[in-house]
C-alpha cells in the first residue's frame, strides 16, 4: 500500500540565483514520522512547502501516495501542514478553525464542528471551542493548529519547527503528544527541526540536511551509531573529534593516535589521515596511568547533579567529557588519563 | 481545466449565437430584443451570415477551442491548444473593432464597411475567449496551477488595457501628433513641454509668475505633508488616547471628504473674500485691510488641507492600529518610556502608511481641480490649465495632452520614490500567532501636540459645517439673513396628485448619482481588492509591470481622463458616450487605485501563512480569499467602498466632460448653479448630499464593521 508515502525524484528548487535545493530524492514510508533536521538554511522548510505544493518545483517529480503531484495545486494534495507561526485564523473561534478544512469541502456544518469537537478533544482542548486563539496560551494555540491539521485526516501531516515557540518544559509534553497521536492514528508525518534532541526523541527516520541537500539519513541509532561524516557526528549528539591516521584498512581498522597505535573492530576502506569519534560519556577518566591512554589536564569542570561535564586539554585538542558523579571528584588543574573502549570508537573521513 | 474551459466555450456561444452583437437602441436591459431575430439587434452568428464576414473571428476561436477539447489529448497539449484558441479569437475580434467603424474603416481594410458599437453579445464572447485563454494559462503549470488565479490577473489586465490605456493612448497621440497630418515627432512637443509657463519659478524672486508645473508641485508638497501631519494627529488622538468625544471627530473627518467640490471653496470665500463675512468683521474691527490673499496658493492650500486631510486620516488609523501591541510592550519593558517607544518603535513601523498617506495626499493635490478653480486666482496648476486649454476660447487638446504628461511624470515620480524608500521591508504585524497585547498610550507632550494641533483643526472644520447649514437656510448669504426654505423646495419639492411626483429641480440628477455611485463602489472595491490580492500574494512573470498598470490611472488626473474618455468611447468599436455606464466605468477606474493601495497596505500586514493554512487545508483561493483573507480586510474593504462611493458622488473633473442630459450628475447640477450665481439652491442640494453620504457610510459601517482579533481593543490607561 503506497497511501501516505511520499517520494521526491530528483526535485530541485531555485529562487532566482538562490539554490534552496539541490537535485534531492527521497522516500518516506506511509505511517512514519520523518525528520527533516538540519542548521538553518538549508532547505527544510523549502522541503516541506514542496511537499505541501506552496512552492513549485523547479525540476524533478513530487508523487504522493504514488501519485504524481507535481502540477497539482496545495488545495488538492492531501497534505495538511503545521505553521511555525500557526496560523490560526484570528477572526474565527478555536472549533471554526478547526472546523474549516472540513466545511471548505461542504461537510454538513453539524457534521464539521462534531468532528472538530472530536479533534480538540484529541489534543486535550475539549471545552475550548468557544474562544478566540487571542484568548488562548502559546502551547494551547499550538494544539489547535495541530488538532485543524489531522481532522483532515491527510495522507501526510506537515509539520515546521512546531514546538519552537514554545518553552522548553511545555515542549517536551507535546513532542510527545504529537508523536503519539500520529502514532494513535497511523499518519504519515514529515516534521522539520533544527534541534538534534527533539529530531532524535519524536522520529522513525531522520534526514539530515546541509547546504540544500541531504547529508545522511537513517533511523535515530542509526545515525548515532554509524555517523558518515564529522559533521553528521557533530550535529547527532556531540562528539569530539579526534585526528588520527588509518595505517591499515580492512574488516579491522589499524590507527595510530599520536604515537600509539591500536586495532579498532570496525571496517574501514581507505588509509590516511580520519577523524575518530569519541562520545562525551564514553570518555573514561582515571587518575592512574594505563596502557594506551592519553594524559589530560582537567580544564573546566561543571557539577550537574546527575553527571558531571570536564573540559580537558590534551595533547590532541580539547576534549570534552561526561561522567557519572563520582565521591571524589576532579579538579580544575587535576592530572588525568584518558580511556576508551576500542569497540566504542567509530571512525569518520577526515575533510 | 477541462470542465472550467468548456464552461466558458459554452458561454462564449451563448453570446455569440443569442445576444444581440451590438449596442442596440433600446438599451440591454429592455430585452426588446428577445422577440426579434434579424434586426438591428440580432446575435454575431446571425451578422456574420448576412455579410459582416468579419464576425466570423471568435467563431474561429471557439472552434480551435471547441476542436481541442474534444481530443482529450495530454495537459500540456490541451493547455497550449486553449491558450492559442483564446488568443486567436481575441486577436480577431480585437482586429475588426480597431478596422471598422462606425464611419467608416482604418488604414485601407474593408473599404465602405461599417458598424456600431460592441454590445452583450460582443461582450460575453470577448470574456468568454479571455478567459479560456487563461485557463489555458494556468494549465501550463503558471499561477501554481490555478485557474482562478490566472482568470484574474487576465481579467484586471484586459479591464485596465481597455478603460486606461486605450483612451490614454489618444491622448498621447494628440501630444505627438505634428501639425497638418504631417505625422508624429518630438519637434513640436519638446519647446512646449519646458515653456516657461510650465516650468518657471519667477514667483519665487517675486518676479512675475511661476509656471504651473511648480506651482502644483509646491502646492503638492506642501498639502501632502500637511494631511499626513494632520491625519496622523487625528489617528493618534483616536487610537492611542482616551479623548472623550471621538464619535464627534470621526464625523468632522468624515465631513470633508463627503462634501462636493466647490462648496468648501464657496464658504471659504463667503467667510475670507474681500467680502467674506470674516474680512468685513476684521476690516469694520480693527481697520484691516481687505486683501485678496485667499484667492491663490494659500486659498487653495487650505481648501485642500480640508478636503484632503481626512483621507489621510482614514489611511493612517488602519496603519496605527495596525502596529502590534505586543511590539509596544516589548519596548516598554526594555525599559523605553512612551515617547521612546514611539518615536523608535511604533512610528518606525507605521512609515509605509505614512509614505502612502503622503503619496496619496500628493496626488489628490495635483489632480485636484475644483479647488484650484474657484480659489487659484492667477495662481495657475496643471489640473486647472489642462482645463482650460480643452474647453477655453481655443481648444488645445495638444496643450492638454503636453500638460498632462507633465503631471503624469510628476505623479509618477513620486510613486517609484516611495517604492525605492520604503525598500521590501516587511511590517507583517497580524500574524497567525494571536496577539493580546494592549496598545501604548503618548506620553503627556506628544499627546498634548495632537490635541493642539487636531481639535482647533476640528473646531474650524465644524464652523465651516456649520455655516454650510446655514447658508442653505438663508436668502442671500452675506446680504439678506432671513430665514428661508426657498432653495430646499425648487431642488427637493414632492408633489402628491396621483401618487408621488418628484417635480424638484435636483431629482433627477440625485437619483442618477445615487444609482451610479451605488453600483460603482461595489466594483471598484472588488477590482481594486483583487488586484492587491494579486499583486501581494501571488508571483507571477511580469508583476511589477502589472503593478505599474494598476496604479497609472491614479497618477492621471480627471481632466484627462475624461477628455480622454470623450475621445476614445464616442465611437465604435467601444461606444459609451452619454450612457450610465461610461460614468459607472469612469469612477471604478479612477478609484480603483486608491482600493489596491489600501488593500496592499491591509493584505502585507496579513500574515502570508494564514493563507497557505488555508489552502492546505483544501480551501481554493477563492475560498481562501472569501473566508480568510476578506474578513480579516473589513477595514480595507470599508475604506474602498466609502471611498469609491463618496467619489463618485463628489467627483467632478472627469464627470463633467462625459454627463449628459439623461445622466446628470449631481455635482455638475451643482456647477451650472454655481455658474448662475445660484449658490443657495448650490449649497443646500450640497447640504443633501452630504447627509445623504453621512447616512450611506453609517450604514456601511454597521454592515461591515471592524474586524474583531482581540475581544476588545484595550488602551492603556495613563
Ligand atoms: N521565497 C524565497 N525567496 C528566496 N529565497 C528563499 C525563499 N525561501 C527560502 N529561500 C532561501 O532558500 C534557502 C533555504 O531556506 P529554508 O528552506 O527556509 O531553510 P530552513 O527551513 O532549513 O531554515 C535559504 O537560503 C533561504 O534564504
Ligand atoms: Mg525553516
Amino acid at each position: 500500500m503506497t497511501k501516505g508515502s511520499v517520494r521526491f525524484e530528483a526535485v530541485t528548487k531555485r529562487f532566482g540565483d538562490v539554490v534552496a535545493l539541490k537535485p534531492l530524492t527521497l522516500d518516506i514510508a506511509p505511517g512514519t514520522l520523518v525528520t527533516l533536521l538540519g542548521p538553518s538554511g538549508c532547505g527544510k522548510t523549502t522541503t516541506l512547502r514542496l511537499i505541501a505544493g506552496l512552492e513549485s518545483a523547479t525540476e524533478g517529480k513530487i508523487l504522493i501516495g504514488g501519485e504524481d503531484v507535481t502540477a497539482l495545486s496545495a488545495t488538492y494534495r492531501r497534505v495538511s501542514m503545521v505553521f511555525q507561526s500557526y496560523a490560526l485564523f484570528p477572526h474565527m473561534t478555536v472549533l471554526e478553525n478547526v472546523a474549516y478544512g472540513l466545511t471548505v469541502k461542504r461537510i454538513p456544518k453539524e457534521q464539521a464542528h462534531a468532528k472538530a469537537e472530536e479533534g480538540l478533544e484529541l489534543v486535550g482542548l475539549k471545552g475550548f471551542g468557544g474562544r478566540l486563539p487571542s484568548e488562548l496560551s502559546g502551547g494551547q494555540q499550538q494544539r489547535v493548529a495541530v488538532a485543524r491539521a489531522i481532522v483532515l485526516e491527510p495522507e501526510v501531516l506537515l509539520l515546521d519547527e512546531p514546538l519552537s515557540n514554545l518553552d522548553a518544559k511545555l515542549r517536551r509534553h507535546v513532542r510527545e503528544e504529537i508523536r503519539q497521536i500520529q502514532q494513535r492514528l497511523g499518519l504519515t508525518a514529515v516534521y522539520v527541526t533544527h534541534d538534534q534532541e527533539e529530531a532524535m526523541a519524536v522520529s522513525d527516520r531522520i534526514i539530515v540536511m546541509k547546504n540544500a541537500e541531504i547529508a545522511q539519513e537513517g533511523s535515530p541509532a542509526d545515525l548515532y551509531d554509524r555517523p558518515a561524516s564529522a559533521f553528521i557526528a557533530d550535529f547527532i549528539g556531540d562528539a569530539n573529534l579526534i585526528d588520527v591516521e588509518i595505517t591499515k584498512a580492512g574488516a579491522q581498522t589499524e590507527i595510530a593516535l599520536l604515537d600509539r597505535r591500536m586495532t579498532l573492530p570496525v571496517a574501514s576502506a581507505v588509509t590516511g589521515p580520519a577523524k575518530m569519534v569519541l562520545r562525551p560519556h564514553q570518555v573514561r577518566l582515571s587518575r592512574d596511568a594505563a596502557p594506551d591512554t592519553l594524559p589530560v589536564e582537567v580544564g573546566y569542570a561543571a557539577y550537574l547533579g546527575n553527571s558531571v561535564q570536564y573540559t580537558l586539554v590534551t595533547p590532541v585538542g580539547s576534549i570534552f567529557a561526561i561522567t557519572p558523579p563520582q565521591p571524589q571528584p576532579f579538579r580544575m588543574g587535576d592530572t588525568l588519563h584518558l580511556g576508551f573502549a576500542l569497540e566504542d570508537i567509530r571512525l569518520v573521513p577526515a575533510a | 481545466m477541462r470542465r472550467t474551459a468548456g464552461l466558458w466555450l459554452l458561454i462564449g456561444l451563448a453570446g455569440y449565437t443569442l445576444l444581440p452583437w451590438y449596442m442596440i437602441s433600446g438599451g440591454f436591459w429592455s430585452f426588446h430584443w428577445l422577440g426579434t431575430v434579424f434586426a438591428e439587434d440580432a446575435s454575431g452568428l446571425i451578422f456574420a451570415l448576412s455579410g459582416r464576414g468579419w464576425l466570423f473571428g471568435p467563431l474561429v476561436g471557439f472552434a480551435v477551442a471547441g476542436g481541442v477539447l474534444m481530443r482529450r489529448g495530454g495537459q500540456l497539449e490541451t493547455a497550449q491548444g486553449l491558450v492559442a484558441a483564446g488568443a486567436l479569437g481575441l486577436a480577431l475580434m480585437a482586429g475588426q473593432g480597431l478596422v471598422i467603424l462606425g464611419n467608416g474603416t482604418r488604414f485601407g481594410l474593408f473599404e465602405g464597411a461599417t458598424q456600431p458599437g460592441m454590445g452583450a453579445g460582443a461582450m460575453a464572447t470577448a470574456a468568454a475567449l479571455l478567459f479560456l485563454l487563461t485557463t489555458g494559462v494556468s494549465g501550463l503549470g503558471r499561477g501554481r496551477g490555478d485557474a482562478f488565479i490566472t482568470g484574474l490577473i487576465g481579467a484586471v489586465i484586459a479591464l485596465v488595457a481597455t478603460f486606461v490605456f486605450y483612451p490614454m493612448l489618444f491622448i498621447l497621440v494628440s501630444a505627438f501628433e505634428l501639425k497638418g497630418g504631417a505625422g508624429f515627432g518630438l519637434s513640436e512637443f519638446l519647446p512646449r513641454f519646458f515653456a516657461p509657463e510650465i516650468w518657471s519659478l519667477a514667483c519665487l524672486t517675486g518676479r512675475g509668475l511661476c509656471g504651473a508645473a511648480s506651482n502644483s508641485l509646491m502646492l503638492g508638497l506642501a498639502t501632502a505633508t500637511g494631511t499626513t501631519f494632520l491625519g496622523l494627529a487625528f489617528a493618534l488622538i483616536f487610537t492611542r488616547t482616551n479623548f472623550g468625544a471621538k464619535r464627534l471627530l470621526r464625523v468632522l473627518t468624515i465631513l470633508p471628504i463627503i462634501t462636493p467640490p466647490f462648496v468648501i471653496g464657496l464658504v471659504l470665500i463667503l467667510l475670507f473674500g474681500r467680502s467674506g463675512t470674516v474680512t468685513e468683521f476684521f476690516a469694520d474691527a480693527f481697520g484691516w485691510e481687505k486683501t485678496r490673499w485667499l484667492y491663490g496658493f494659500w486659498g487653495v492650500w487650505l481648501a485642500q488641507m480640508l478636503s484632503f486631510t481626512p483621507i489621510a486620516f482614514l489611511v493612517l488609523i488602519g496603519v496605527v492600529e495596525g502596529v502590534s501591541p505586543s511590539m509596544e510592550e516589548a519596548s516598554q519593558t526594555l525599559d523605553a518610556d512612551r515617547w521612546q517607544t514611539f518615536r523608535f518603535i511604533s512610528l518606525p513601523l507605521m512609515r509605509p502608511g505614512l509614505a502612502n498617506a503622503f503619496l496619496l495626499g500628493f496626488i489628490e493635490s495635483l489632480a485636484d481641480f475644483g479647488n484650484p478653480l474657484v480659489l487659484g486666482g492667477n495662481f495657475n496648476v496643471l489640473s486647472t490649465e489642462i482645463y482650460f486649454a480643452i474647453v477655453g476660447t481655443v481648444a488645445d487638446p495638444a496643450k492638454a495632452a503636453i500638460l498632462s504628461i507633465t503631471l503624469l511624470s510628476m505623479t509618477l515620480s513620486v510613486f517609484i520614490a516611495q517604492r525605492k524608500w520604503m525598500g521590501r521591508k516587511n511590517y507583517a504585524t497580524v500574524t497567525g500567532k494571536a496577539d493580546s497585547g494592549r496598545h501604548a498610550a503618548l506620553n503627556d507632550g506628544l499627546r498634548w501636540t495632537c490635541y493642539l494641533v487636531a481639535l482647533p483643526w476640528a473646531a474650524f472644520t465644524l464652523v465651516l459645517y456649520v455655516l454650510i447649514v446655514f447658508g442653505s437656510f438663508v436668502k442671500l448669504w452675506g446680504y439678506d439673513h432671513t430665514f428661508t426654505l426657498e432653495h430646499y423646495r425648487r431642488a427637493f419639492s414632492i408633489v402628491f396628485r396621483n401618487g408621488i411626483h418628484f417635480t424638484g429641480a435636483a431629482w433627477d440628477s440625485y437619483f442618477t448619482t445615487l444609482t451610479i455611485a451605488a453600483i460603482a463602489a461595489p466594483l471598484t472595491a472588488a477590482v481594486g481588492l483583487a488586484t492587491a490580492y494579486l499583486l501581494v500574494r501571488q508571483k507571477f512573470a511580469g508583476k511589477d509591470a502589472f503593478e505599474f498598470s494598476t496604479m497609472l490611472s491614479f497618477a492621471i488626473p480627471g481632466t484627462v481622463i475624461g477628455v480622454a474618455y470623450v475621445m476614445a468611447f464616442n465611437f465604435p468599436p467601444i461606444e459609451l458616450t452619454g450612457t450610465g455606464l461610461i460614468l459607472i466605468v469612469v469612477f471604478i477606474f479612477r478609484n480603483m487605485p486608491v482600493g489596491v493601495r489600501g488593500g496592499i497596505a491591509a493584505m502585507s500586514q496579513l500574515d502570508k501563512s494564514l493563507d497557505e493554512a488555508s489552502i492546505t487545508l483544501g480551501a481554493n483561493s477563492a475560498t481562501t480569499l472569501r473566508r480568510v483573507i476578506l474578513p480579516l480586510m473589513g477595514p480595507a474593504i470599508l475604506a474602498a467602498l466609502t471611498y469609491s462611493f463618496v467619489r463618485s458622488i463628489t467627483s467632478v473633473s472627469a464627470v463633467i466632460f462625459l454627463v449628459s442630459a439623461r445622466y446628470n450628475m449631481a455635482t455638475s447640477f451643482i456647477v451650472g448653479r454655481v455658474e448662475n450665481g445660484e449658490f443657495g439652491i448650490a449649497i443646500a442640494y450640497a447640504a443633501v448630499l452630504i447627509v445623504t453620504m453621512l447616512l450611506a457610510i453609517l450604514a456601511l459601517q454597521l454592515l461591515i464593521g471592524r474586524r474583531k482579533l482581540r475581544r476588545a481593543d484595550r488602551i492603556e490607561t495613563p
